[in-house]
């Protein structure tokens, strides 16, 4: 099988270039990951990350054939030749493959991603009736992976300021938890024609998110409770 | 000045909404008055000119046209907020446009009673 690979060594490289790999493997029913290890034995400066390689931890996400996704999941028999990966877009390359989540994650923490309840804590669990807990589906499997935020145009020009899909999924996870008791506040924040409304319904985000999760959707949730309380 | 990156304008909601509800208000004024005009079997002059002497159809064309540049400052400051950079510059885009809008409502506030 035949691969492009986005190279950059900030410590050598002048500029980004891509390298033409060439690697004897039946596709089968092998990963994009398995043929990236492969070629990291033939080349050994070649840098990824990676860790659980089964679509979890969410290291290995990166830009496959031009669409964000998690090399561990994709099956080799899905891609067409030459196989072009190049780092998530939009996000500063620190070597190869491998991008500098900084401000991913800045965005991530901005939006206070835990529970937020000041009173005091019961004897057992903080309980959910089932109904409670359905609600939370579809926002709680998000892994971090990044592969939303990177694929999202408001997210590449206000990375700084727009706290991009993944950020605002988490925040609806929490918005929508009724054991958190700072939605108000949550709500507050949000309230700002960058942090939330940034948003124009690109769906990049739904179109390759490797869990299927709806970012959109959370956001329009937000939008809904946003505009219940003022009217 | 330190150069901090600040948000929280609390703006985004109002201007969101009024963009969807403009919106609906100039979808609903495009239907009805291309229906009109397609149902006239002669459309002319007098037709044209009786169809706006009407008080209720300028009003409802003034509504529309307001949530035009209403609709188009939302948009464009949009933009602008994605690909100008420097606030002053911004600023003064903001400005213009804002004029420019109101020169406009003006202009056909006259158009429309001055028919």
């Amino acid at each position: 099988m035949k691969f492009k690979i986005y190279r950059y060594n900030p410590d050598t490289d002048a500029a980004p270039y891509m390298r033409d790999y060439d690697l004897d493997i039946e596709a089968g029913d092998k990963m994009l990951l398995d043929a990236l290890i492969l070629l990291k034995e033939q080349d050994d400066s070649l840098s990824l990350r990676k860790s659980c390689r089964e679509g979890v931890c969410g290291s290995d996400a990166m830009n496959i054939n031009g669409r964000n996704g998690l090399a561990c999941i994709t099956p080799l028999s899905s891609l067409s030749e030459p196989v072009t990966l190049r780092p998530l877009p939009g996000l500063p390359v620190i070597r190869d493959l491998i991008v500098d989540m900084t401000q991913f994650f800045k965005q991530y923490h901005s939006i206070k991603p835990y529970l937020i309840n000041n009173d005091p804590p019961p004897e057992t669990e903080r309980l959910q009736s089932p109904a409670q807990r359905a609600h939370l589906n579809g926002l709680y499997e998000c892994i971090l992976c990044g592969c939303c935020s990177t694929a999202c145009p408001s997210f590449w020009w206000n990375p700084d300021k727009f706290v991009g899909p993944a950020g605002l999924l988490q925040a609806y996870r929490f918005l929508a938890d009724t054991r958190d008791h700072a939605t108000s506040e949550r709500l507050d924040d949000l309230e700002d024609p960058y942090r939330l409304f940034r948003c124009h319904t690109i769906m990049n985000c739904v179109d390759v998110c490797p869990k299927e999760l709806n970012p959109t959707e959370a956001i329009g949730n937000i939008k809904d409770m946003m505009v219940k309380r003022i009217v | 000045m330190v150069n901090r990156v600040v948000t929280g304008a609390h703006y985004g909601l109002r201007d969101w909404l009024i963009q969807r509800i403009t919106a609906a208000l100039m979808a609903v004024y495009s239907v009805t008055l291309a229906a009109y005009l397609l149902l006239q079997p002669h459309l002319d002059y007098d037709v044209w000119t009786g169809l706006f002497s009407s008080q209720p159809i300028r009003t409802f064309t003034l509504m529309f046209l307001l949530s035009v540049f209403y609709h188009a400052w939302i948009g464009i400051r949009d933009i602008v907020m994605d690909y100008v950079k420097p606030a002053s510059v911004r600023l003064v885009i903001h400005v213009l446009v804002i004029l420019v809008s109101l020169l406009y409502a003006a202009w056909a506030v006259q158009i429309l009673w001055g028919m």
